[in-house]
């Protein structure tokens, strides 16, 4: 344990713990800000205007390079590649839509059939038929072309970088820091930007998704190359392979498993992109969502969020068994289906024949018939009215008990303090926690906060992420500590953490609308449900990890259960905890933001007014960079030593 | 030289003299060979520096010496022996040996011809052919079937499949694993999959096998079958082998010649007999006290002069003759043992040699 090991290092003289320190550090902030507020209570503060001269000018940069779309840089490259996705994307979804439903159906239950089991292959078809069902199909197939799209290039571009950081220590160094910085900017950061060079459509929306999803098709395309014994490669090289044959013979099927997982992440990911793309125009079932929560359509807003996960368990389901195929014949253990893969395939074959040319010839084929539709509307629409007629004391008792308790009063702290107090804490607790480098990132992101004018908006919206933080840790690592602990907890959580780690975010609006209609609280819920599944896995794998001995110590000793918790568990489980509180804080500034869309206001609302009105433009770029700060700031101070080392351990398992 | 008993007779002084001649036909010569780890890799050799122990060099430079000046020469045949403990910079000398670790300076001369200077086209050339290896945790292919592994190296220099597949099954039937052609390498076990490296490297027909502790990831048992098989297996196709351990009783077994490493340098170098009977410094001679003497020593070695009184109707022994093999015959025989050598009588040993030189073995005795 060399971070616990570092933290107590003896020193001449006093040294303060880091607990003492923190303490330290917020006592003294807040005599200054009582200070501040009996002397010169608004000298320091920065009240937003919307009509900052920063505004303005990022108006005309942006009317500047909309001006430019004659030049070399749009004519050889933006507008090239804008064109070469737009008609990729039309093709794609052209084909979708020729094949009908009747052929998307029959080539996912002739994949299910090879791939998994007879059983998977009909749950996922009448996924599928549920789909079209709800009136959605149109949508669906929108949704599919671009993650299709989206997919295959993120692969093309990602498997072979991926493979040059596996085999290149240099590119790897290179590509790391880039990798990790992509991983903590919130998605909806860069949609503003890309709009303003792909203009609206579904390029844009490939692009963003590709920019997103390429990441985990890299990282985990290296960690595969990484992960074959070096023995083994040693012995093909030994024998005079070329670096090619190596690569063919041994390293790639060697790392089967996982680019099987990377092309199970990159899709995931894709698809939970290209929802969010929505706000770039494209379209599809994101846009039903948005549509929905705009008019406060919950039953609607339900509908297509099922449609989103269920196409997120039919491509999650094909594509983590078609890469675990090859593993399952190692095991000596050969299922039904792979003793039968010649008939399967020709029975998948076949039905695949015959689902296309269905769509091809019937008109009924081509979209589902309205006739069939139904709806979950109504009922989830009654179901809504029941809760806030008959829960509205627990759910409204619980939003305003946060809110008037928590929320505002750390709102009012943030925005009513003078700026350099708020940088003050910052740069403290970065010290603290990380280190000197982390301390100067932190000062440099708080610092650009300021200069984008948009700092009382990032205070708001720093108080929101603090409280969902708060909540997520206190009942995260509980949870996890307890599964951890018990064996049937684990069971019962972790299938429900993994299937919410593969859901799209953008899902996770609904519910938390549903429960406390459009406002502040309702993205902080959201964030919760967003980010606690990562939370509960990094404490429950720090807290298992902890050696066995040392708990049998412990309790030889005479601790009571809660004791062994507090005091050897936790404790040797630190760095899982500080990893989580990373992660934690990471996914729910993401979520907080895209909660602006549902009455979280703040820096997430001013980047939607951006995508809406010409003339927000500015101020909706200024909040996207402050949101890209916000998240450098937080990261940098919760990273700890070692904590994104960890957060990538646990994933790569 | 330290005072260890038995010391060699006289005979054996002069037989360690004459060893000490160079080599005529060497099969592999290492000369001056270094690796240097670190950012100061190219700049230590020829400077002060140099001259610094391990740990004053890393502190000084932060490069790491795991390799340092080692020369010697293996013969065409035999079975040469790396030893040493962990760090002492043996695996990565035998990877300098194919350039799997590039070495820093020094020669590798391969039929006179230097690996060192090879092209990449060239050292690949000479790794397909002439040059094979065998691994601690044996690097199979966990994927491919035993057969499909064993023809790796075939295939990977482009024969045909049939004739690579057929090339394979031979090897494999070699090494005692028929039947087992269609299994893949995690179906079975430890020692198996070493049989199935062992038949990798012999499929391709090398000159020089290159051994990296093959047998230390295995049970002891099959450690000992796995060392007889070598021996058979050398005895049969008669390769030029290296072979690197930490075992000295492994070591011992299967040398014809043993190196002994510390620290990146080679402390000793002789054979079996010389190095527990004549160690050359107190780490070697630390390392040997526990083998039982008479197990290693030869006749050769304790044996004196034919005297004018000696009977001659005692047993005959050739001298490479272990003591331990000889005891019998000399408490049962009346005359002294007859030590000969290609029919020339060589030597006299008497019961007395003999047991005083099992008698050192066990100093409180």
């Amino acid at each position: 344990m060399t971070a616990a090991a570092t933290a107590v290092r003896p020193r001449a003289g006093v040294r303060l713990t880091k607990s003492r320190q923190v303490l330290l550090l917020l006592v003294t902030a807040a005599v200054v800000y009582v200070l501040a507020q009996l002397f010169f209570p608004t000298r320091f503060t920065r009240p937003y205007d919307p009509d900052a001269g920063l505004f303005d000018w990022l108006n005309g940069v942006r009317d500047w390079i909309e001006g430019q779309t004659k030049g070399p840089f749009f004519e050889y490259f933006i507008t090239p590649v804008r064109t070469v996705l737009t008609w990729v994307v039309d093709l794609v979804t052209g084909w979708l839509n020729a094949i009908g439903w009747t052929g998307v159906a029959a080539i996912t239950a002739a994949l299910g059939l090879v791939f998994v089991t007879w059983r998977t292959a009909l749950a996922l078809t009448a996924a599928f038929v549920l789909i079209g069902l709800m009136g959605l199909w149109s949508g669906t197939i929108i949704t599919l072309g671009q993650v299709v799209v989206a997919v295959v290039v993120a692969l093309a571009l990602g498997v072979p970088l991926g493979i040059l950081a596996g085999k290149s220590d240099r590119f790897l160094a290179v590509v790391t820091p880039i990798l990790d910085f992509m991983q903590i900017m919130p998605t909806f950061a860069y949609l503003l930007p890309l709009a303003l060079f792909f203009q609206i459509g579904a390029a844009t929306a490939v692009v963003a998704t590709l920019i997103y999803a390429m990441p985990p098709a890299i990282r985990l395309t290296a960690l595969g190359i990484r992960g074959v014994a070096s023995e083994t490669v040693e012995a093909a090289s030994s024998l005079g392979s070329t670096g090619w044959q190596i690569l063919r013979k041994v390293q790639l099927p060697m790392a089967r498993t996982t680019l099987g997982l990377a092309v199970n992440q990159t899709i995931m990911m894709a698809l939970s992109m290209v929802v969010i793309a929505v706000f770039v125009g494209a379209g599809g079932l994101g846009d039903s969502i948005i549509k929905a929560l705009r008019t406060l359509d919950v039953g609607r807003a339900f509908d297509a969020g099922l449609a989103i996960v269920l196409l997120a368990m039919i491509l999650d389901r094909l594509s983590a068994s078609a890469s675990q195929v090859s593993d399952r014949r190692l095991t000596g253990k050969v299922p039904w289906s792979t003793r039968h893969a010649r008939h399967l395939m020709v029975v998948g074959a076949v039905l695949v024949v015959i689902g296309i040319a269905l769509g091809l010839t019937q008109t009924w084929a081509d979209t589902f018939p309205s006739a069939w539709h139904f709806s979950f509307a109504t009922p989830i629409n009654q179901f809504v009215v029941w809760i806030s007629h008959n829960l509205v004391l627990i759910t409204d008792g619980l939003k305003n008990v946060v809110s008037a308790w928590l929320l505002d009063p750390i709102q009012t702290v943030l925005t009513q303090s003078p700026w350099w107090l708020v940088l003050y804490v910052v740069v403290g607790l970065a010290l603290i926690m990380t280190g000197r480098r982390a301390a100067v990132w932190a000062a440099a992101a708080t610092l650009g906060v300021l200069v984008l004018q948009v700092w009382q908006p990032s205070m708001e919206t720093l108080a929101q992420v603090l409280v969902a933080v708060a909540m997520t840790m206190l009942i995260g690592v509980v949870m996890g500590t307890w599964a951890a602990r018990s064996s049937r907890v684990s069971a019962i959580l972790r299938p429900i953490n993994d299937a919410a780690q593969t859901m799209p975010s953008f899902v996770y609006l609904i519910p938390a609308v549903a429960l406390f209609q459009p406002t502040r609280f309702t993205a902080i819920v959201a964030a919760f449900i967003y980010a606690i599944p990562a939370v509960i896995r990094l404490t429950e794998d720090g807290v298992r990890g902890v050696s066995p001995t040392a708990i049998e110590a412990a309790v030889s000793a005479g601790s009571t259960p809660f004791q062994v918790i507090r005091k050897v568990q936790l404790p040797m489980a630190r760095r899982s905890l500080l990893a989580a509180t990373n992660q934690g804080v990471v996914l729910v500034l993401a979520m907080v933001v895209i909660g602006g869309l549902v009455g979280g206001g703040a820096l997430g609302y001013q980047v939607v007014a951006g995508f809406s009105q010409r003339s927000n433009f500015g101020s909706g770029m200024a909040a996207a960079l402050a949101i890209v700060l916000l998240g450098i700031m937080l990261d940098r101070i919760t990273q700890g030593a070692g904590a994104r080392r960890e957060i990538r351990r646990v994933e790569e398992e | 030289m330290t005072a260890t008993f038995p010391a060699p007779g006289p005979l054996a002084q002069a037989r360690l003299a004459a060893a000490q001649e160079p080599v005529e036909e060497t099969a592999i010569s290492v000369r001056g060979l270094w690796k240097i780890f670190g950012p100061g890799e190219h700049k230590i050799i020829g400077t002060r520096l140099a001259d610094l122990s391990r740990d004053e060099l890393r502190l000084a430079s932060g490069s790491n010496v795991a390799v340092r000046d080692v020369s010697f020469d293996v013969r065409p045949g035999e079975v040469f022996v790396v030893m040493g403990l962990s760090g002492s910079g043996k695996s990565t000398l035998i990877r300098c040996l194919t350039r799997l670790i590039e070495p820093t300076a020094g020669e590798v001369l391969l039929d006179k011809e230097d690996i060192g200077k090879a092209s990449q086209a060239r050292l690949r050339e000479l790794r397909r052919h002439r040059l094979s290896m065998v691994f601690q945790h044996f690097g199979l292919l966990p994927h491919r079937r035993v057969i499909d592994n064993v023809a790796f190296g075939l295939e990977i220099r482009g024969e045909p499949k049939k004739a690579r597949r057929d090339k394979a099954a031979h090897m494999l039937s070699l090494v005692g694993l028929e039947g087992q052609e269609m299994r893949y390498p995690d179906q079975l076990s430890g020692g198996m999959q070493q049989r199935v490296g062992l038949a990798r490297a012999l499929a391709v027909d090398p000159e020089v096998m290159l051994f990296d502790e093959p047998f230390s990831a295995l049970d002891p048992l099959i450690r000992r079958d796995m060392q007889n098989e070598v021996i058979r297996l050398h005895h049969e196709v008669g390769k030029t082998m290296i072979f690197i351990t930490h075992d000295l009783a492994e070591a011992l077994k299967l040398g014809d010649h043993v190196a002994i490493m510390r620290a990146g340098e080679i402390v000793q170098i002789g054979r079996p007999e010389e190095i527990v009977g004549a160690p050359a410094d107190d780490y070697v001679e630390d390392f040997v006290q526990d083998v039982p003497k008479s197990y290693v020593l030869t006749l050769g070695w304790i044996m004196r002069e034919v005297r004018p009184e000696d009977r001659l109707d005692g047993p005959e022994f050739p001298s490479a003759t272990v003591i331990r093999s000889a005891v019998h015959a000399a408490a049962t025989a009346d005359g002294p043992i007859k030590v000969v050598d290609d029919g020339k009588l060589v030597g006299m040993v008497d019961r007395r040699l003999i047991l005083s030189a099992i008698a050192g073995t066990e100093p409180e005795a």
